[in-house]
């Protein structure tokens, strides 16, 4: 072959296996990693999977927040205005979390159909609304 | 002065004329080869960016005399903020980052103007020219869609309803220019690139000339980025220096496609190869700029960061993005099968290595755009709505990452064209068995872990080859040392403190996840609790007054050794003008470890959950950042770009 086009041919296959590689551990990644949203009613309606890690979110439900005594375990409850779900979490709860606040939270459903959460997602602004949330609000109201 | 924000507005449109002038008449300039209107270009530079800046000026002065009449001013300043927040509240909002944005744009084109005096005398005009291009499409951007100036009268608020409290801290007050002097600043290797299609001289020269630009942008950029990670870590009140969120990819992704361009410049100057690659790279880097602001604008994304904000000024910044990058890429298409590079390369010269540098770091660019856009394009089909975690990333950047370092430690041996592997053999075998040892005796200290031991061992490799390298360079003249030592060439500086900042770096990444603790307990007055090694007392709170919030005040006694080393402050404060809570963490930095403690929610009885973290060397990760930036600084202050090229 001639040595410019073997140079050539070379470098392409390299690029391809290390491109190839890349997209595997890509693919392998994501099919591990994505979360899935599921409003209120879609959870109450039992469209989302248990022990599946999954984000859910809504309003917090107006004195819905619990704290134990004795530890850091809180239980809230959001609704989208159709439905609502539990959610259970231990820890700190972020600074912008209030009651009657849109909230998106990530954990697992278990079989009593409470999310027990890993992470309740804080932001940085008041105003600022997820917008799955938003999109979850009105998906409700249309039914 | 009532009028003030009115002139700025005007003042605005002023620049926008310009910058829509700058965009025509020395690009019709250069079609029709007339002299003159190419000369228009350094004026109408110097009108544009001074009107902006001026425009700039007002705001901030809007701000500082509380001018509440200003619907941006009201929402986001107060009479209470002390004053620097004040100024800084100018970029606190969507339309005043925008804003400084635009500014920043600018004043690099007015730097690049009173620079082009090096450059051939078509060459200077057309950057200038597309500068003018990108300015004008954001400057309607601002004047369209989101004006700061915008009044609200009769009815003025007495007060304002203050800046987000989040933002009401020093690293925010420099983080925004820093970041976006790094962003923007890839507009001019854009340009330059841009410049290079038109004009069809796609010779290495405009290489040359785009590499101290880009190397500057690269270190503002970079420092952008620490000081971010720096804000989150202390600011966000839970102790994390990166959370693979929408808002901080959308910053790594210039800067990864930023770092590909520094290298491949560098092929493109010294051999004349890559070439055609290298201006889709300049273009694919201020594209990623573009989907930054985008993506942080539009707030298409859930995002941890994410501000309100407005979805037509997103539909608004995503025409822009598609015009931009689309006629970019279309004018690449055309151009770019003339250009042929003269020299080939040699399969193991130092051209491979960099290949295999622009190959990673775009694979790590794409890995990261795919994961950040990967919610939108589910949504798209209807697939649900998804989010895409931190794990995704940690899984697939890690490893590419931990390669392209291996990588680093060998790349700068090796000669371009050609390499001897004896000679590469004989370099780094001393190293890479020192690496080795050295990481496992670490290690007998400290619980083995397979993947941390090839990472420590990695960086350790990195900064051992570093010094390799200046060694074998050092020693194998005749002259003293220190003689030849000095001999050596900034650039060739700049890139060792770079990379040995990237080791830098990584070792405090390792050692922040193998060896923090974290700890989130309740805490009543008189509690004390053991975390790593330290004692921690809690001796209640007191409330405190500052001068827009008020704060309940943890006292935390440190005890080593039942000694008192330290107390420590954290505070929950309240911000009075938004009713807003925020967790001020309370630090003590050291070199080797941070203690961190940040009060949760006050729960019964005076008690409070509280988080206790010890993390160790995590520092290291932002003066990695810090030695990154020096080296891009020192790389492009190298003698040679000084001089004059008439080409």
């Amino acid at each position: 072959m001639h040595p410019v086009r073997k140079k050539r041919m070379i470098t392409i296959a390299v690029i391809l296996v290390v491109l190839a590689a890349a997209i595997g551990l890509v693919m392998y990644a994501l099919s591990q990693n994505i979360n899935l949203f599921y409003s209120p009613t879609q959870i109450a309606q039992g469209e989302a999977p248990q022990n599946v890690t999954i984000r859910a979110g809504g309003m917090v439900v107006d004195n819905s927040v619990e704290r134990a005594s004795d530890s850091l375990d809180v239980a809230f409850s959001v609704t989208d205005y159709q439905h609502s779900v539990r959610i259970e979490y231990t820890g700190i709860l972020p600074d912008l979390f209030r009651e009657g606040q849109g909230i998106v939270a990530q954990g697992k459903l278990d079989e009593r159909g409470v999310l027990i959460a890993s992470e309740v997602l804080a932001k940085h602004d008041e105003e600022y609304m997820p917008p799955e949330v938003t999109d979850a609000l009105e998906k409700a109201q249309a039914q | 002065m009532i009028m003030l924000p009115e002139i700025g507005h005007y003042v605005l449109i002023l620049a926008m004329m310009f910058a829509l002038a700058l965009a025509v008449l020395p690009m019709m300039g250069y079609l029709q080869r007339n002299a003159i209107l190419l000369s228009t270009a350094k004026p109408l530079t110097y009108l544009m960016s001074g009107l902006t800046c001026a425009s700039f000026i007002i705001l901030a002065i809007a701000f500082a005399q509380d001018d509440f009449s200003v619907l941006y001013v009201s929402q986001h300043s107060n009479s209470l903020l002390p004053i620097w927040y004040k100024i800084s509240a100018v970029w606190g909002g969507h339309e005043g980052s925008l804003l400084l944005w635009i500014t920043i744009l600018t004043l690099w084109a007015a730097l690049l103007a009173f620079k082009s005096e090096t450059l051939p005398n078509s060459t200077g005009p057309v950057v200038l020219s597309v500068l003018g291009i990108v300015a004008t499409g954001f400057l309607a951007f601002i004047l369209f869609t989101s004006s700061p100036f915008l009044r609200i009268l009769p009815d003025q608020p007495v007060d304002g309803v203050d800046l987000n409290p989040l933002l009401q801290d020093i690293g925010l007050i420099i983080h925004p220019p820093m970041l976006y002097m790094g962003y923007v600043g890839f507009s001019v290797a854009f340009a330059f690139a841009i410049a290079a299609l038109i004009t069809g001289n796609l010779n290495a020269s405009w290489a040359r000339w785009a590499r101290p630009w880009t190397n500057v942008s690269w270190a503002f950029l970079t420092l952008g980025i620490a000081l971010g990670s720096w804000w989150a870590y202390y600011e966000l009140g839970w102790g994390g220096w990166w959370f693979w969120d929408p808002v901080e990819n959308a910053s790594l992704m210039p800067w990864l496609a930023g770092t590909a361009l520094i290298h491949s410049l560098a092929v493109t100057e010294k051999r004349g190869v890559f070439k055609s690659w290298t201006v889709l790279l300049a273009i694919f880097t201020f594209s990623l700029s573009l989907l930054g602001t985008f993506l942080v604008r539009s707030g298409v994304l859930t995002s941890v960061h994410a501000f309100a904000s407005d979805p037509t000024r997103g539909v608004f910044i995503l025409a822009l993005l598609v015009i931009i990058i689309g006629s970019s890429l279309f004018l690449y298409a055309l151009r770019a099968s003339q250009v042929k590079s003269q020299v080939s390369f040699g399969l193991t010269g130092r051209e491979s290595w960099l290949l295999i540098n622009n190959i990673l770091l775009t694979i790590l660019t794409l890995t990261v755009l795919l994961g950040t856009l990967y919610p939108l394009i589910f949504d798209a089909f209807n697939l649900g709505k998804i989010s895409v975690g931190a794990p995704y990333f940690n899984a697939v950047f890690s490893p590419i990452a931990l390669l392209l370092i291996v990588f680093m430690g060998i790349g700068p041996l090796a000669k371009w064209h050609n390499t001897k592997g004896a000679m590469l053999w004989r370099l780094s075998w001393l190293p890479a068995v020192l690496a080795i040892v050295l990481a496992s005796l670490v290690f007998t200290f400290h619980e083995f872990d397979v993947y941390m031991w090839v990472s420590f061992a990695i960086a350790l490799w990195l900064v051992l080859m570093c010094l390799r390298d200046w060694l074998d360079k050092v020693l194998a003249a005749r002259q003293s040392l220190w003689q030849r030592a000095r001999k050596l060439p900034r650039h060739y500086y700049g890139m060792q403190l770079a990379h040995i900042g990237v080791a830098v770096s990584l070792i405090g990444v390792i050692f922040v996840s193998m060896n923090s603790t974290e700890t989130i307990v309740r805490m009543a007055p008189g509690d004390r609790v053991d975390v790593g090694g330290y004692e921690f007392e809690f001796l209640g709170t007191r409330h405190v007054e500052g001068p827009n919030y008020t704060a309940d005040t943890g006292v935390i006694n440190v005890y080593q050794d039942g000694q008192v080393i330290t107390q420590m402050l954290p505070q929950k404060r309240l911000y009075q003008a938004r009713q807003q809570m925020m967790t001020e963490a309370a630090l003590d930095p050291g070199f080797t470890r941070d203690l961190y403690i940040s009060l949760g929610e006050p729960l019964a009885d005076g008690a409070w959950g509280v988080r206790i973290y010890i993390k160790s060397f995590v520092r290291w990760i932002w003066l990695g950042g810090l030695l990154m930036m020096a080296g891009g600084l020192l790389a492009a202050w190298d003698k040679r770009y000084r001089r004059k090229t008439g080409a």
